[in-house]
């Protein structure tokens, strides 16, 4: 029994450690999909939890300040487009040009706006998106097994956590099931096909990158008003770079960037939880066990993701031919 | 006479200072096959890119059936009811032929009513122009044949009535090419109009009702097929008269300079692309390779020219081995008197952004004519490239122009002049004249026949088989990895097609 419990704890952190790489590598799947290679994950997703957490404390309201978060998330990606899409700039330098603007920007502008050494305020019970109930959830909370699964694990998480899972299903069906979803994976693959069937490559890449601006800003306000309670300073420490890796271990699908994200979520949590506790009667230095999902990140992509063929026309911008 | 499918008139365009259109007049009859057959660089494919949206002219006017349109994307010419086929196919290689076929014509937000109607109309286009392939496929594992096929039957999707093929053929084998023009045939029959685009004067004649010949950027004429000859089509693309099939005396093949035996060579993907192939080359003999791209004829040279390892296998070179599966390099073989003339100029041949007289020695800067002490001799090195501009008419006559602005024949001829000036014993080419002009393509000839005739050994490896079969003395046919068959020069097309294509594999190997 302490076993079980112990283990519906660590799945629990599981899922919430998991939500904001999740998002982001949805985010980064939609970018990368469409051709547009995007290391500015990280940035983006800074910014968005800034100014996620400034526009909570700002207006006093959840919402006002996830449409902040959502904006300014949407801003940069969209000048990540303007340097790779319109001005075929190289992606790589423009992503890491977003994430030192972010990594600065936030401190800079937190700083002179509240004066708080670059965090924001406190934010109180309606600025944040607090846990929900799932009804039936206290009802079912005795009975064993199933009812600890539904009312821990499954129950008494934020808004954001059900739509980051909701939206593995819901990408899964745009590329899969609409138009729009079959021109992103095609102008990925071949943009020269694109563009002869009289589709717009750079219209529909700019669309990839505001679907990739909205989700980062979801993915850091979800760090700046769920999992904490205001904005610190380069808070996102390299989530964006491990959702990077997720997406590349989870081949640009959908389903398994959701898996992928758990057992990245799971090593971490799994680190945190056994910091401190002997295995096997030795006592690990708590700096590996915090090294732990990096190792683990590194020994995966390199060596058991077999062959990742990544989108045909990703990191290349489109020139018409002759 | 017949209406007229096609109308431009007066249609010019520019790049920069380069004038790719000049005042073109075309007509084209509704009903017809069209031929539109220039050189390299005389404009055919500007102009058919101005037909299909991808540019707009400066100046001029299209008439699509009698009606002026403007053409700005290419959404407005398939509107216009105009499809296009192009050289480079336009299609998503890991997406099945359905998924390729409605893309930018789906119609609706959501994929599953149009995926049904594509794949009912699909059936239909199958019946009514014998156009059969797997809706299902996915697009990278059909052969190339299927794969233009496909791309037929997304214009017809789209409800073109006129079709323009860009060089429909350089990819496809003399049986796929052959179905193609029976499909073709059978398009106009149902009233379709064809435009074909090539360099190829065989198929203008074998297939076209009218031909318009351009030459640097201006229409220079147009004829009824019926009436012209192969000669005079040359005449008129090259604006001089050209020997099409180069003469050449008897080889006069003396001791063997080249042996190859068991040679195995696999690719980065571990396929075996060259399976236990021997051969021997002689002194004073071109020995040409045929075969369908991707059978192995790329990994062969590659082996022999030290580029590529070999898996097992030995080569000898004057009677001395090459050790092709060790430690072989390119720059040895020079030594040893063995030149490559690889058949992708661009990534291997040349580094386009140099300037022409660094390409011209690259590979022999080290010898010493070229070398002052440790540093370059800078004035050696382009007295010795004005002299191979001189000897291989290589234009422009700049030494000091980069590459990348010379034409594709001409920087062919850089690579040419490079190998043969160091007089090897063996010469190795692939695809002497891939993307070269008429009027370069005689003259790379002549210099090959000459290099035979001093007592060299020349390999060649190319997919045009008109080219094979007016160089070589001996007509070696790759097909799957395997040599499956030799043939003198005097074997016909068909035979060679059949052994490219796999057919005689049988009797071949007995």
């Amino acid at each position: 029994m302490d076993f079980l419990n112990a283990l519906v704890l660590i799945l629990d952190s599981t899922i919430r450690l998991s939500v904001p790489l999740l998002l982001a590598c949805l985010a980064g799947l939609y970018s990368e999909r469409a051709g547009v290679f995007d290391i500015g994950l990280e940035g983006k997703m800074l910014a968005g939890a800034f100014a996620g957490a400034a526009g909570a404390a700002v207006t006093g309201s959840a919402w006002l300040g996830l449409l902040c978060g959502i904006l300014v998330s949407v801003g940069m990606a969209l000048v990540h487009g303007f340097a790779s899409i319109t001005h075929r700039g190289n992606q790589i330098v423009s992503g890491v040009a977003i994430n030192f603007i972010a990594a600065g920007s936030t401190i800079i502008l937190g700083q002179a706006w509240f004066q708080q050494g670059g965090r924001t305020p406190a934010l109180g019970a309606a600025q944040r998106f607090e846990a929900i109930e799932l009804p039936g959830a206290a009802a079912l909370r005795d009975v064993p097994l199933i009812g600890q699964i539904y009312s821990e694990l499954i129950s008494g998480h934020s808004l954001l956590t059900y739509f980051a899972f909701l939206m593995v299903p819901f990408t899964w069906w745009v590329l899969y099931r609409t138009r729009f979803g079959l021109r992103l994976r095609a102008v990925g693959e071949n943009p020269a096909a694109v563009d002869t069937a009289g589709v717009s490559v750079a219209w529909l890449r700019y669309r990839a990158v505001i679907c990739t601006g909205i989700l980062t800003g979801i993915a850091g306000c979800y760090l700046s008003m769920v999992q904490n309670a205001g904005f610190v300073k380069d808070m996102t420490a390299g989530k964006g770079f491990i959702a990077l890796a997720a997406l590349i271990f989870a081949k640009w699908k959908p389903v398994n960037a959701m898996f992928a994200c758990l057992l990245f979520g799971f090593l971490d949590a799994a680190s945190i939880r056994l910091q401190g506790t002997p295995i096997m009667g030795v006592r690990v230095p708590v700096q590996l066990m915090q090294a732990l999902p990096y190792i683990l990140t590194v020994i995966l992509l390199a060596g058991f993701i077999g062959k990742a063929i990544p989108p045909r026309a990703g990191g290349v911008p489109y020139v018409k031919e002759r | 006479m017949a209406e007229l499918a096609i109308a431009l008139s007066g249609i010019n365009k520019s790049f920069g200072p380069v004038h790719a259109n000049r005042d073109i007049n075309l007509e084209v009859q509704r009903g017809t096959i069209h031929g539109i057959i220039g050189e390299n660089g005389a404009g055919k494919s500007t102009l058919m890119s101005i037909l299909y949206g991808f540019y707009q002219a400066d100046s001029g006017e299209i008439r699509v059936n009698g009606k002026p349109v403007s053409i700005k994307t290419p959404n407005d010419a398939i509107a216009a009811g105009i499809g296009m086929v192009h050289q480079h196919f336009m299609l998503v290689e890991n997406f099945t032929v359905l998924e390729n076929i409605i893309l930018g014509a789906e119609g609706e937000p959501l994929l599953n009513k149009s995926i049904a109607k594509a794949r009912s109309e699909l059936a239909r286009l199958e019946r009514e122009y014998g156009l059969e392939v797997d809706p299902d496929a996915l697009i990278e594992e059909l052969p190339v044949g299927l794969q233009q096929r496909v791309e037929i039957l997304k214009a017809l999707y789209r409800g073109a009535d006129i079709l323009i093929l860009d060089e429909p053929t350089g990819v496809l084998t003399p049986a796929e090419a052959d179905h193609l023009f029976r499909i073709l045939k059978q398009l106009k029959e149902q009233g379709k109009t064809v435009i074909l685009i090539t360099h190829k004067l065989r198929e203008i004649m074998a297939i076209t009702d009218n031909v318009s010949v351009m030459r640097q950027g201006t229409m220079v004429a147009t004829r009824e097929t019926k009436g012209t000859t192969v000669e005079e089509l040359a005449e008129l693309m090259v604006g001089r008269r050209v020997l099409l099939r180069v003469q050449k005396g008897e080889a006069n093949p003396g001791e063997v300079k080249l042996s190859v035996r068991n040679l195995t060579v696999r690719d980065s993907r571990k396929v075996t692309m060259v399976d236990d192939v021997s051969f021997d080359i002689r002194a004073g003999e071109i020995v040409g390779i045929a075969g369908v791209a991707g059978n192995g004829q790329s990994e062969l040279i590659e082996a022999i020219a030290g580029t590529r390892r070999a898996v097992s296998g030995t080569v000898m070179l004057d009677g001395k081995p090459i050790d092709v599966t060790g430690t072989a390099d390119p720059g040895e073989l020079r030594d040893r008197g063995l030149a490559h003339v690889p058949e992708d100029r661009h990534h291997v041949g040349l580094v386009l952004a140099f300037e022409e007289a660094e390409n011209s020695i690259l590979g022999y800067q080290d010898k010493p004519q070229y070398l002052n002490g440790p540093f370059l001799n800078l004035k050696a090195i382009e007295d010795d490239a004005r002299a191979k501009i001189q000897a291989y008419d290589i234009r422009p006559t700049n030494p000091h122009l980069r590459t990348a602005n010379f034409s594709g024949g001409n920087q062919q001829k850089i690579v040419l002049a490079r190998e043969i000036e160091q007089d090897p014993g063996v010469l190795v080419v692939g695809q002497p004249t891939r993307g070269v002009d008429v009027g370069a393509i005689e003259f790379i000839h002549k210099r090959l026949i000459a290099m035979r005739d001093a007592g060299k050994a020349v390999l060649v490896i190319s997919v045009e088989l008109d080219e094979i079969r007016s160089l070589s003395d001996r007509i070696l046919v790759m097909f799957a990895g395997r040599i499956v068959g030799e043939r003198g020069p005097e074997a016909t097309e068909g035979e060679l097609g059949l052994l490219m294509a796999g057919v005689e594999h049988k009797e071949a190997a007995e």
